[in-house]
């Protein structure tokens, strides 16, 4: 496949905390297992964590400073995922580079990106200042990541606006963190409400999912095994529509969550069947 | 939800907090989108007042003026109920002072509908 095929996804949300860079790794790992080659690029060069989330903390040799210095080439700067060998890291480098890089940098590295992956998806830092625009700067379409409550959707929709007139398109919505019992009681905005606010067509939809914070405990992405976990299998299926797959939505209101079925999924969970 | 919120809930006293959520956003995203600070809409509500009072007696107590948002698309509301028509139409060449919103505009120049009745609704693009 040439570069031309390649999409560069600029993975994004004005808030931090909603879920950004734990969408970034898990849909890297997913699409790297329907057997597409992913480069994934923290583009937060003040507090890089993705390496932390696909637990390659300890493999980082070079990064993106490196790369833009020609102290090393790129196949030495990019660390290989073990698991799922189709899926490869930049890492961020230090803080400093927050003063000197500028949007063309960016575009550099994603070029050179772009030459060997089918994705880049660029983890862009939180805010919607200089880091932001550097990030977006490489970027050909984008994913907005939301949390349905009203600080998150506000800050999403300052970047759904600089990202229009950057001319990023398509850009499309995850909505992260839905709590369905919430949703039923109009104790929290619904789904509907979030992408009529935001007029973005909706890309998936991730529960509440304590295994969440279990799998970044362990290095280890949901996607990465065939978890019966909500939330792994709502990244699945981002991974699959991002690629062309015509997976329905389903409404998370209508998922059974009563205790029988909170037994069944822990069951599931322990025992790995689906 | 405590049993208080749940009672209030059930009376009907309290909104569900997800509408009430919803209702702020949608003021505050107008008002992003528009880069229109709450001072400047204050100063075009004023303008507006005196502009259509010029031609029409309207209800004071139950005018509103305010931003609304749709579809990425924000609009400047006016509900401003008509008491009665003013004996005289006010020459024409006087002007209002114009506030400085024009910079502040986004989106496209469209439509802009006056229905007449007893309550005048104007829509206008913002």
């Amino acid at each position: 496949m040439t570069s031309a095929l390649s999409r560069t996804i600029l993975i994004c949300s004005g808030k931090g905390g909603v879920g950004k860079t734990t969408l970034t790794a898990n849909l890297g790992v997913a699409l790297a297992r329907l057997g597409h080659r992913v480069t994934v690029l923290d583009a937060d060069f003040g507090l890089r964590n993705l390496d932390l989330l696909l637990g390659l903390e300890n493999r980082v040799i070079y990064n993106a400073q490196d790369l833009l210095a020609d102290t090393c080439r790129l196949e030495q700067a990019l660390v290989k995922h073990k698991q799922v060998p189709n899926l490869s890291l930049l890492p961020a480098g230090n803080s400093r580079m927050l003063e000197w890089i500028t949007p063309e940098d960016m575009q550099r590295i994603s070029t050179l990106l772009a030459e060997r992956s089918d994705y880049v998806l660029i983890d862009a830092p939180a805010g919607v200042e200089k880091g932001f625009r550097n990030a977006a700067a490489a970027a050909t379409e984008a994913i907005v990541v939301t949390n349905p409550e009203v600080s998150a959707v506000r800050d999403a929709d300052r970047v759904i606006g600089l990202l229009g007139s950057l001319e990023i398109t398509p850009t499309q919505l995850v909505l992260n963190r839905v709590r369905p019992r919430m949703m039923a009681n109009q104790e929290m905005l619904t789904v509907d409400e979030v992408t009529d606010l935001l007029a973005l067509p909706l890309l998936g939809l991730v529960v509440e999912d304590e295994q969440v914070i279990v799998s970044t405990n362990r290095g280890e992405p949901l996607t990465l095994r065939d978890n019966p976990c909500p939330a792994a299998r709502a990244y699945h299926n981002v991974a699959r529509r991002l690629s062309g797959e015509d997976v329905p939505l389903i409404d998370p209101t209508r998922e059974p969550h009563g205790l029988g079925a909170k037994l069944l999924n822990k069951i599931r969970t322990s025992t790995g069947l689906s | 939800m405590t049993l208080l919120d749940f009672l209030n809930h059930l009376l009907g006293r309290q909104k569900p907090s997800g509408i009430l959520a919803r209702e702020r956003l949608q003021l505050v995203l107008a008002h992003d989108r528009s880069a229109i600070n709450p001072e400047l809409l204050d100063q075009m509500r004023r303008d507006i007042l005196e502009v259509v009072q010029r031609y029409v007696e309207i209800d004071l107590e139950g005018c509103d003026v305010s931003l609304e948002t749709d579809h990425r698309m924000t609009a400047l509301l006016a509900n401003l109920p008509i008491k009665g028509s003013r004996p005289q139409p006010p020459a024409s060449g006087s002007s209002a002072a114009a506030g400085d919103d024009a910079d502040a505009r986004r989106g496209p120049d469209g439509s802009a509908a006056l229905s007449s009745g007893p309550e005048a609704m104007a829509a206008a693009p913002l």
